[in-house]
């Protein structure tokens, strides 16, 4: 290695600074510098691919960690006291033994921190030494490497099932059409292939592809964590630049599939790579509880500082009443006494040592431990894993477990988090003609049934079924009687490769309307046929379009995505007819690669479409030219097609096509096949798509018909997007009855949306070559733009959808998932406000809050939407008029008044405004629910911020999908559900749920219990300090406030490290208040935890007035008893010792609420490990601890009755008042957990039968906030006395009261 | 912050709540199921205790019955210890040790004596502990406390030598080592009191008072030992080290008996244990009963003998010289007996409040009871 200067190093150092933080870099290809030394790459100054993720180095771990943790304020009081204790004149231990619990904490602490490190290190290593193949120039052709050598401007050769190793600019592809498929399941959790594309036009790109002849530039932009977008060019050594967006670049952790093998340049390596950037470990959230706390620990330090000043007070005022210089007063080492104000100055720093522990040293670490009990038992609850998913509950954030249990508003997106997201066809109008499906609508209801009674249905199914919807089962492949057996099959079926959008039949299946039918083959038999007319029949164009106008991905379903391993080795070999047809490809591609896409497609089609007889032999030669994405077999049968889409209306469009016989065989980026239901296979190439963003809220396709040569856009979207770009009606020759399309159909999409079916609209528009080739430009140009991609390419697109001709529209269905109403009913009964934001329409979203008992038949709804803020302000002022004088009315006293409020975007908005806001939110507050329509994903994290800032609530936010990450992330807990659009939600949120259903027993269960036994563990915490320190301090007042001890320093030591730090650390994660079955039962109980909760100021003081109470006691009485005796220091210290021991675990006992073995264990362990170790020590210790001499002391007072007398005493008489006021407030004044409590004891039958009555009970009077109603007498009242007050309540609000908010816009009154 | 994101061999972000997520989800082709045991899913069986009136009432009525007769048995135990208390400090001008209280120098050498006349008017019966008293003495003073050295009282002799610096500044004088060092043995309390019985008819009897078995047996065989554990010449021993300054003679003419001088004299290792609270007695002597026939002490006068070494005026402290019979639970103490019968009474009377409260809410609320 040759010398460099240092001066050079750092130039060399600085210039890679700049390099990787310039907007673009330039990389070109290793290849001509490869055995070079550094100084001379190119690319040297860009980071390696190897990766580490430690936060440590061996050589620096110790320094490391000791800087993370003195980062804890707490850290740094202990070891700055433990430091205190050094310095000769104010210490109050030995100085080293005083050292000894904060290293102790801290080096658990180390201790794990250096576990998990090493977890991590382990990882990377075996990450970087994964291998993959890198091109060599001096072996001209791919070598193994590992990952780690892979640098920026190599050539990466990944196989299929090959995991990508950094991120690849894909310059080539096995694929003749230059698609390399992609599973993003490791980044983003998207389990449909994604295509990727080769650069286009870059020459090599035809039969092999050599890395050595690559001597272009690739310009590329500075790594950034997006996964959708990069922006790069390709500028070739003639300067033609060849833009390439995220479609050529193949992520690294993606999985290559169903591609045998692929080049690629690497542009971003190691920690640059998008996945890396986007790997920003878990979040750490500070929980309310926590931010209470520290509070409270910060009282605790005034506390603490008013008791070190009363110490050197005290001591002042004790040195200067001594009339001379006693012999107890002991001189420095020189003979000389300093002065009494010096002496009590130091005295407050030995004071503030010896009561240090008043600041709970060993709560934060106890806390960390109680939460990671706490997620283990979350995350093992069998009633929140779902079996169809193989999923249990995610804890993501380890932290916030209590904030479940605090919950006041929660924050619901509908789509696929209230409802499953698997859509199925329901209804279509086409061309203003309605097909209502009936035999579909039929068959979903039937199979609706088999959720809750599986096990019934599935033994009648043989009868029952075929009775009711056989009747035109005619086209459906796998039989009615097999319907429930597979469907419940693939429930049960724990298999994760079943997560595609559609595993199920159920879902897939459409019964195609008769009338729809009849009139399809009557334009097939007339309209069809007529080749060069450029009127094809509109039903036939909408089919088309549904199949066309989309990004469904086919593949073969046995072809799907095989997982094993197959080593290169295998890969290769083939069976013969697969290596042939393979050959057909190459010498296809080698033939027609010239002529480029345009001739690729059409001259097969042309030929498929005259000779339709040898339909066998056509398919074949279709699918090995248009389909050779599917790695296995080369003939598909349509039955066995699986259509992989990112959205499920997509799919669900495709299946819907695909039962009339429209069948979207394969799609590449350049064609789309589709058989027709005449069997013809007609290939159409798509020159573009538009694809969907949610500004336009449309997509749509430009395709070349193969028959009529024109240029089609076939565009579908939100009605309101669509509807203001219709054009001229259809076919102007058509009759004047067509003429109302638009009208008829936007009825029918009314009507959709009532029923609560989600709505799209289907569009045609026939461009003429001249427009298309104008626009060609420009989009090219917007292709390859680096500034603002974007929005040149949204705008172009915009260009293009004008004048479109309405086709029809379509209804999907979204059905609610099992459970929602009946969580949203106990949520509500929670306490808790909920609030759904959906971006549907204001009647979709109003249909699907009754359905999911958001809103409720005796509900008052109030309807805000309105189209200027003065209208706005108007409304708000009326309606909160209205509601107060409806709260204030005396007659409502005692009840909730059940108000909703449904919102659109619109309106939202303006009522955010700043001048505005302080009404909405007062509204809201009184509001039970709020259905929020047409909100945009920033509105919904708004609206979030608005209500967790203005209310100073807890709020929980629940979602599924990348439109609700904001959301989630502006919300106290986010909860994020695993479904069907994929995982940015979950790798947002905190907790991260497979079903909706789940909610209800997380919140209400598991945040319940988790907020009760952290609270109580902390309160309990504060308290059993308190009240040791105390015993300490209470001694000052008989030891002239000299900071003595009367305990041994080992045994205090011992005290909060050992017999007395499991028991809470078990409270806080076993303790359970209430059954399961109770919380579930009567969701009220959960109001327990809101607002301030039980650990509020008063627990607090009141927790630690009992200290001070008991520790008086435990002081007090053994003085009394020991007064003017030969009682020597530590004998004295030992009843009072074990008194607190006693009196502090029995406290705790009042307070555990159940006993199992566990508490069992714990509770005596801790007894028996305290006299086990105080008697070892005390025997074996004779000079070993030399100021304190504890030799046969606790022997000495286990042999003397009057230590068992004390130490009785002390314990009954301490906690005598807590006893008395627990029996004595659940006797007289029980709160509801206790009632809770009383329930569990019942026998399961007479419980249910309990909590039906309550629930009866309190339907009749929906109780008030953070109030409960008693719950009925079983035997004295039944419920029927308490009705009749209550009836004409009810009576009132539904004849009497109705809001006349009375406003010029459409605002209306709902009242139902 | 058990939070850790890891990287695992797909590059695939996976988080570990904890060792049990992790641990769960370890095969990748298991199912991710949880175990449904009692234990992970909460349901263990457990005893659930709610208080009420009704189910504690038992509790209070128990301690309250059992805590009186306890009370009753430590207050008549405690009446029946007879005690007696004579203070000898001599500030008031009447005090026969008025005289020596005044003119005090621990370096005088010339004794000073004065007898405090008492008149018993019980007779002691078995054997009787005589205390000496002081008051005001914080011996709990925090450096105070810790100004010894148990490693040389426990017969080191590199302890001997060079005594610990806890002692100083009492470690060494003259460049001797002190032995014993440290503020305790300094300071150590030095009067020397008898106990004379003044016959009816005149004639003074001396009480034999027995010198040891006042210490505690493990201290006297475990904690404290002299050096050279062969050699009994304690003046060899001792060589070489120093008395403390206060002292008059040194430790190893604390008494003629052998097994009770140098570190082991049962004086020296009473003082050595400090007292817990300013206000104190220490075990000075025991009066061993004789005969059966005759009590103790009988009833009559008395006279306390004080040779007045120790001063106390620097802290306005109290001397006295107590004698006590014992029982089993120690010396005179009423406070346990009274302690004992008043929470047994409150726990008594809260148990009848609560049995009001139970017959008033009781059958209301207590749905469970009802159930049963």
């Amino acid at each position: 290695m040759t010398w460099r200067s240092p001066l050079a190093l750092v130039r060399d150092a600085l210039q890679g600074q700049r390099a990787r933080e310039r907007e673009l870099r330039s990389l070109v290809s290793n290849l001509p510098y490869e055995g070079q030394e550094k100084g001379k790459q190119p690319n040297r100054f860009f980071l390696s691919n190897a990766i580490k993720t430690t936060k440590y180095s061996l050589l620096l771990f110790l320094p490391m960690n000791l800087y993370e943790q003195f980062h804890r304020l707490a850290n740094l009081y202990f070891v700055g006291l433990a430091i205190l204790n050094f310095i000769p004149v104010v210490n109050a231990f030995q100085p080293e033994v005083a050292l000894i619990p904060i290293c102790v904490i801290m080096f658990l602490t180390a201790l794990k921190d250096g576990w998990e490190d090493f977890r991590r290190y382990q990882s990377d290593r075996k990450v970087n030494n994964t291998p993959c193949f890198v091109y060599s120039r001096r072996e001209k052709q791919y070598v193994e490497r590992r990952w780690k050598d892979v640098r920026v401007g190599d050539f990466v050769r990944v196989v299929s099932n090959e995991i990508v190793p950094a991120d690849l600019l894909l310059l080539y592809s096995s694929d003749p059409n230059g698609v390399c498929h992609l599973e993003t399941a490791n980044l983003d959790g998207e389990t449909n292939l994604k295509q990727r594309i080769v650069v286009s036009g870059l020459g090599a790109a035809n039969l092999g592809f050599e890395p050595e002849s690559f001597n272009s530039a690739v310009v590329c932009e500075r790594p950034n964590s997006n996964l959708n977008h990069f922006k790069c060019f390709v500028e070739k050594p003639d300067k033609d630049k060849v833009g390439a967006s995220i479609e050529s670049l193949l992520l690294r952790g993606c999985t290559v599939r169903n591609t045998n093998h692929a080049v690629g340049f690497v542009v971003y390596a190691g920690h640059e790579t998008k996945a890396m950037l986007n790997n920003n470990g878990s979040r750490y959230k500070r929980s309310k509880l926590e931010r209470k706390l520290n509070v409270d620990v910060f009282f605790c330090l005034i506390l603490l500082f008013a008791m070190c000043l009363i110490g050197a007070f005290g001591h002042y005022l004790w040195l200067e009443s001594l009339p001379g210089v006693p012999s107890f007063l002991v001189p420095d080492s020189n003979g000389h006494l300093d002065v009494p104000s010096l002496e009590s100055f130091y005295m407050f720093f030995t004071m503030i040592i010896l009561l240090q522990i008043l600041i709970p040293i060993s709560l934060y670490v106890s806390i960390e431990l109680v939460k990671v009990g706490q997620i283990f038992f979350i995350t093992n609850d069998i009633d929140l894993y779902d079996e169809e998913t193989d999923s249990r509950v995610q804890c993501r954030a380890l932290n916030i477990t209590e904030d479940l249990g605090q919950i006041e508003y929660v924050f619901s997106d509908k789509t696929g988090t209230l409802t499953e997201n698997k859509m199925v066809f329901r209804r279509c109008s086409v061309m203003g003609t309605e097909y209502p499906h009936k035999e579909n609508a039929i068959r979903l209801d039937v199979i609706d049934e088999p959720e809750s009674e599986e096990e019934v249905i599935f033994n009648q199914h043989q009868q029952l079924p075929r009775s009711r919807w056989s009747l035109e089962a005619e086209g459906i492949s796998p039989p009615d009687t097999q319907r429930h057996g597979r469907r419940r099959k693939s429930k049960v079926a724990a298999n994760a490769h079943s997560d595609a959008a559609f595993s199920s039949p159920l879902e897939t299946e459409v019964i195609p309307d008769q009338k729809l039918l009849q009139q399809i083959s009557r334009a097939e038999s007339s309209g069809g046929r007529r080749d060069g007319n450029r009127s094809f029949d509109p039903h036939l164009d909408f089919f088309l379009a549904l199949a066309i106008c989309n990004t469904v991905v086919v593949s073969a379903e046995n072809a799907h995505r095989q997982r094993e391993c197959t080593s290169p080795q295998s890969s290769q070999m083939r069976n013969p007819l697969e290596t042939f047809s393979s050959l057909v490809k190459k010498a296809g591609a080698f033939f027609q690669r010239d002529k480029r896409n345009r001739t690729l497609s059409e001259d097969p089609v042309i030929d498929s479409a005259k000779t339709e007889d040898e339909a066998d032999a056509n398919r074949l030669r279709t699918c090995s030219l248009h389909a050779p994405s599917q790695n296995g077999s080369a003939i598909v049968e349509a039955e066995e097609l699986c259509y992989e889409a990112e959205s499920p209306d997509e799919a669900a469009l495709v299946y819907a096509a695909r039962a009339y016989g429209f069948i979207l065989l394969a799609r590449t980026p350049d064609s789309v096949t589709v058989r027709l239901p005449s069997g013809e296979d007609l290939v159409f190439e798509v020159l573009d798509t538009l694809t969907f963003d949610s500004n336009r809220k449309r997509m749509s396709v430009l395709v070349r018909h193969p028959v009529t040569k024109d240029y089609v856009l076939y565009t579908k979207g939100a009605d309101y997007s669509i509807m203001e770009l219709l054009g001229t009606p259809y076919a102007e020759n058509f009759s004047g009855i067509e003429k109302n399309v638009a009208a008829d159909t936007q009825y029918h999409l009314d009507c959709y949306a009532k029923e609560g079916l989600r709505t799209l609209c289907i569009t045609k528009k026939v461009v003429s070559e001249s427009t298309y080739q104008s626009w060609l430009g420009e989009r090219k140009r917007a292709q390859a733009a680096m500034e603002c991609r974007e929005e040149l390419i949204m705008q172009t697109a915009v260009q293009l959808e004008t004048n479109l001709t309405l086709l029809g529209a379509t209804g999907i269905e979204d059905r609610l998932q099992e459970k929602v109403p009946d969580t949203i009913v106990a949520l509500r009964e929670a306490g808790i406000h909920v609030w759904v934001l959906t971006g549907d329409k204001p009647e979709t979203a109003v249909n699907i809050g009754y359905a999911c008992r958001l809103l409720e038949e005796e509900d008052l709804v109030i309807n805000m939407s309105c189209k200027n803020k003065v209208t706005c302000t108007a409304i708000l002022d009326c309606t909160l008029e209205e509601v107060r004088r409806y709260r204030d009315d005396p007659r409502n006293a005692g009840t909730t008044q059940n108000i909703s409020l449904v919102i659109d975007g619109n309106t939202l908005d303006m009522a955010k405004s700043p001048d505005l806001q302080e009404r909405f939110v007062e509204l809201t507050k009184h509001c039970r629910s709020v259905l929020c329509c047409r909100v945009t994903p920033l509105q919904k994290s708004a609206v979030v911020k608005l209500v967790r800032e203005k209310l100073k609530v807890m709020t929980l936010a629940v979602g599924d999908g990348a439109n609700d990450v904001n959301m989630i992330q502006a919300a106290d807990v986010g909860i994020g559900i695993s479904g069907q659009e994929g995982m940015q939600a979950v790798m947002a949120s905190d907790f991260a749920i497979s079903r909706f259903k789940h909610l209800k027993k997380l919140v209400l269960v598991h945040g319940h219990w988790c907020y009760t036994r952290l609270a109580n563990m902390i309160i309990y915490f504060f308290y059993k300090n308190v009240a040791y320190v105390n015993l300490l301090f209470w001694y000052q007042f008989f030891c002239g406030f000299t900071a003595t001890t009367m305990i041994d320093y080992w045994l205090m030591i011992f005290f909060n490290l050992f017999f007395t730090s499991t028991p809470p650390i078990m409270f806080g994660i076993f303790d359970k208040d209430v059954s399961v079955e109770v919380l579930q039962g009567v969701p009220e109980l959960y109001r327990t935890g809101q607002g301030k909760g039980e650990y509020n100021f008063l627990t607090f003081w009141i927790a630690i007035l009992d200290a001070f109470y008991q520790s008086l006691v435990c002081f007090f009485i053994p003085y009394l008893a020991y007064q003017d005796s030969d009682v020597d220091l530590f004998t004295f210290g030992t009843p009072l010792n074990t008194a607190a021991l006693f009196t502090i675990l029995l406290h705790l006992g009042i307070e555990i609420k159940s006993w199992t073995l566990v508490h069992w264990i714990i509770m005596l362990g801790s007894v028996a490990l305290y006299f086990i170790v105080t008697l070892a020590y005390t025997a074996t210790c004779v000079t070993c601890n030399p100021p304190s001499n504890p030799y046969w002391i606790l022997q000495n007072q286990m042999a003397d009755p009057m230590f068992y007398l004390i130490v009785t005493l002390c314990t009954v008489v301490a906690l005598l008042p807590r006893y008395t006021f627990h029996v004595l407030k659940n006797s007289v004044a029980p709160s509801p957990l206790l009632q809770g409590r009383q329930l569990d004891r019942m026998d399961p039958s007479t419980r249910d039968q309990w909590i039906k009555e309550w629930r009866g009970f309190r339907g009749g009077a929906p109780a008030k906030r953070y109030e409960l109603s008693d719950p009925p007498s079983p035997t004295l009242e039944t419920p029927v006395d308490f009705f009749p007050e209550f009836l004409p309540d009810s009576n009132f609000m539904g004849d009497d009261l109705s809001l006349n908010v009375i406003t010029e816009s459409r605002q209306r009154a709902v009242h139902t | 912050m058990m939070a850790s994101s890891y990287k695992d061999e797909d590059g695939h972000i996976t988080v570990s709540g904890s060792g049990a997520a992790a641990g769960g989800g370890g095969g990748s082709l298991r199912s991710k199921k949880p175990e449904n045991t009692a234990f992970k899913q909460q349901r263990l069986p457990a005893w659930q205790p709610i208080l009420t009136a009704g189910t504690v009432l038992p509790a209070f009525f128990i301690i309250g019955l059992m805590f009186i007769p306890i009370g009753i048995g430590l207050y008549v135990t405690s009446n029946n210890i007879k005690e007696f208390e004579v203070d000898y400090t001599g500030v008031e001008m009447s005090s026969p040790c008025f005289t020596c209280s005044q003119n005090f120098s621990w370096n005088s050498t010339k004794p000073c004596t004065c007898s405090v006349p008492f008149h018993l008017d019980q007779p002691y019966e078995s054997n009787v502990f005589m205390y000496y008293g002081l008051s005001n003495f914080y011996q709990n003073h925090r450096r105070y406390v810790k100004s010894r050295d148990d490693s040389q009282l426990n017969g080191n002799e590199e302890s001997l030598r060079k005594p610990s610096k806890e002692c100083e500044p009492y470690a060494k004088s003259n460049n001797k080592p002190i032995a014993p060092c440290g503020a305790i043995a300094n300071s150590m309390f030095n009067d020397s009191l008898e106990l004379i019985y003044i016959d009816p008819n005149g004639t003074k009897v001396q009480i034999p008072l027995t010198a040891t078995g006042i210490a505690w047996w493990t201290d006297k065989h475990v904690k404290f030992r002299n050096p050279g554990a062969e050699n009994t010449n304690l003046t060899v021993v001792f060589q070489g080290t120093t008395r403390p300054v206060n002292w008059r003679r040194p430790v190893f003419q604390l008494d003629s008996d052998p097994d009770n001088n140098g570190f082991i004299n049962e004086d020296f290792i009473v003082w050595m244990r400090t007292a817990a609270l300013p206000t104190f007695r220490k075990l000075y002597r025991i009066i061993q009963r004789r005969s059966n026939v005759h009590p103790t002490l009988p009833r009559g006068n008395y006279t306390l003998e004080v040779v007045y070494n120790y001063p106390v005026r620097s802290f306005e402290g109290r001397k006295r010289m107590i004698l006590s019979t014992i029982s089993w639970m120690g010396g005179k103490n009423p406070f346990l007996g009274i302690a004992y019968v008043s929470v047994g009474s409150v726990c008594f009377l809260l148990g009848v409040l609560l049995l009001i409260i139970h017959h008033k809410y009781g059958n209301r609320n207590n749905a469970a009871e009802i159930s049963h």
